[in-house]
């Protein structure tokens, strides 16, 4: 509690610093190569013959995903509380990735905390964190996957808080965190509020994102939650079918609960205790959903959805072949609902969809699943 | 006045400290838990701390961590362990604490809870992943009957905050000797002995200091200062262990804590 206090506090001050914020967008310009496009995807549109479908393109962000918007803006904030070391949580490696990034940047030391299950289908990412200079630690307890990270990362915290900054990398965990996270990734939703009045002179009909912990979703979506008319739509992870164990959508699946410092919707049994989760996509593959999520389907302002692991893998090979872009697994979960809502829609709507990542990542995984040894 | 806050005034009276060892139910099964609180009893537990498995223990090291998986999988839930307790009371009246994580405290529902386990006989709880902000209602519901509601100070704490948590602790006050988890190395400093009492000072409650404590040695320079000391981990780690050698160490431990 008193290293939340204290982060508060920080976190507070500095977002009324004119200085920081000066940084902060500066970085964000010639470091991280904001603003990233809102593309006009023509042939996915015309092969879905409905509304016309834009991409946010968060996969051209360095490091290859809406991650980093997050964790540069802790890097930075940590630094200036005066702490020396950086650790967090991951689970495809791309908040790892992007974390290790933000140490280096800014002369920190940094250590990350993943599932061994994880380690296992993203190696390549486990690689770049560690040419970026960061330990990497291996959490072989639970589940195995990004729950166990964030506790164990949790646990970390608790016993080097004085020197070390936890950089929580999705919308959840104890506040101040989901408001912090939302905050840094908010700049995806305002470039893209602009973007498209500026391409299409009107807002979207639907925005679309996935949702793990809700991260990328809330950065898209928070810009937007005044406009009434455009809707939104968050796309879990449906896994091999809403069963126990077999999924990670939530709210498909799940019911309040209270985990690592949060009130949300949980998978759990009957006794509370949390169940394991599945999906072909490392960053969704977890067993809570930010607060704020909850909160904006609890209000009706938005709608939550779920695509398989099938789904998205047919979503994944279809955006590479009409697009040329290899999104992220994760990504392809709120593409396989673009596939599904798209040819409803009028010719003359809008869609965006975020693609939160790009799939290099997953070229591996992808490989093994379809038994092509590379 | 709970069993808990019964059993601490007649240990202060005495001139005595809290000897408060931890266990974990159902580990490796619940008639093995029957029996090493027996033996507890025996070797002279003035109060016993009974650890509920949750999936996601975060205030706890890898010992309780593995030990508490291990129950998980003998299908030990809250209120096996509640069960048990009632069964426990059929022939002891050492105060019994549970500790566990708040969710499964709030699938169980926090009333239903309260009353279920007080009517077992459990005397309190320890909730680490329950700050006093957020432990309103329970606290509302734990007054109707004698049960405590124990809160935790961390080193970091400021004054303030510890201030806060020592007025709303009841039975006694958990002191966390280290930044961490459980089963950590204790690294012994003078500080511990000053923030404990700083926290005395702030309320008439008794402080009882836990986590990284293992040796009998360091039993007794904690117990110098502290009203009670707790040992979990250290515990957890020999039950397994023939009987003879851990009423040994227990014993050892009660000596030490004197």
């Amino acid at each position: 509690m008193p290293a939340l206090d204290e982060l508060e506090k920080a976190y507070h001050a500095l977002k009324k610093d004119g200085q920081f914020k000066e940084e902060i967008d500066l970085l964000l310009k010639t470091y991280v190569g904001r603003p990233t496009p809102l593309y006009f995807a023509k042939r996915l549109t015309d092969t879905l013959g409905g509304a016309r479908i834009y991409l946010k393109r968060e996969d051209l962000a360095h490091t290859g995903a809406h991650k980093i918007n997050n964790a540069l803006g802790q890097a930075l904030l940590a630094k200036k509380m005066g702490k020396k070391r950086l650790i967090a949580e991951t689970g495809a490696g791309q908040h790892g990735v992007a974390t290790a990034t933000g140490a280096a940047l800014c002369g920190l030391e940094c250590e990350i905390y993943m599932g061994s299950d994880d380690i296992a289908r993203q190696s390549l990412n486990v690689f770049r964190m560690k040419l970026l200079g960061a330990k990497v630690v291996e959490v072989a307890i639970g589940s195995r996957t990004l729950k166990d990270a964030i506790n164990e990362a949790m646990r970390d915290w608790t016993t080097n808080v004085r020197s070390t900054h936890y950089v929580l990398g999705t919308v959840f965990g104890p506040h101040p965190f989901p408001l912090v996270v939302r905050d840094f990734q908010s700049v995806i939703g305002r470039e893209a509020r602009r973007q498209v009045l500026s391409a299409e002179g009107r807002l979207p009909d639907y925005l679309i994102a996935c949702i793990g912990g809700g991260s990328n979703a809330m950065g898209l979506f928070h810009a937007f939650i005044e406009d009434a008319d455009v809707k939104m739509v968050g796309v879990e992870a449906g896994g091999r079918g809403i069963l126990p164990g077999e999924h990670a959508a939530r709210f498909a699946g799940g019911s309040l609960g209270v985990l690592q410092g949060t009130k949300s919707f949980l998978l759990q049994d009957d006794d509370g205790n949390i169940l394991g989760t599945h999906s072909v996509s490392a960053g969704l593959d977890y067993a809570a959903v930010g607060p704020e999520h909850a909160f904006l389907r609890e209000s009706g302002r938005a709608r939550y959805t779920y695509a398989t692991d099938d789904e998205a893998m047919r979503a994944f090979e279809l955006l590479s072949k009409t697009e040329g872009i290899i999104p992220a697994l994760e990504s392809s979960h709120a593409l396989a609902e673009a596939v599904k809502l798209v040819p409803g829609l009028p010719k003359g709507g809008v869609v965006i969809v975020n693609l939160s990542g790009r799939g290099d990542k997953d070229v591996q995984q992808v490989a093994r699943m379809k038994g092509i040894e590379l | 006045m709970s069993r808990i806050g019964k059993k601490f005034r007649e240990i202060v009276r005495g001139g005595k400290k809290a000897f408060i060892p931890y266990i974990m139910a159902g580990d490796p099964s619940l008639a093995r838990t029957h029996e090493l609180i027996g033996i507890l009893e025996d070797c002279g537990a003035d109060i016993i701390e009974l650890g509920v498995p949750f999936s996601d223990p975060l205030a706890d090291g890898p010992t309780i961590q593995k030990a508490a998986q291990r129950a998980l999988a003998q299908g030990v839930t809250l209120r096996k362990v509640i069960e048990l307790v009632a069964d426990v009371r059929k022939r002891s009246q050492t105060p019994i604490l549970l500790m566990t994580y708040y969710n499964p405290i709030f699938h169980y529902g926090e009333e239903r809870f309260v009353r279920d386990a007080s009517e077992a006989g459990v005397d309190g709880i320890i909730v680490p992943d329950l700050p006093p902000e957020e432990a309103r209602d329970i606290l509302a519901f734990s007054k109707r009957s004698d049960f405590d509601i124990i809160f935790l100070v961390a080193p970091t704490s400021t004054g303030e905050r510890a201030g806060k948590v020592a007025k709303s602790s009841r039975g006694f006050i958990y002191y966390v000797s280290i930044t961490g988890i459980t089963g950590s190395k204790l690294t012994m400093d003078s500080s511990i002995a000053s923030h404990v009492a700083r926290i005395r000072s702030m309320s008439g409650t008794p402080v009882a200091v836990g986590f990284g404590i293992s040796t009998p040695e360091e039993a007794a320079e904690v117990a110098a200062f502290a009203d009670g000391v707790i040992v979990g981990s250290a515990i957890v780690k020999r039950a397994a262990e023939p009987d003879g050698l851990l009423r040994e160490y227990l014993s050892s431990l009660r000596k030490a804590v004197s």
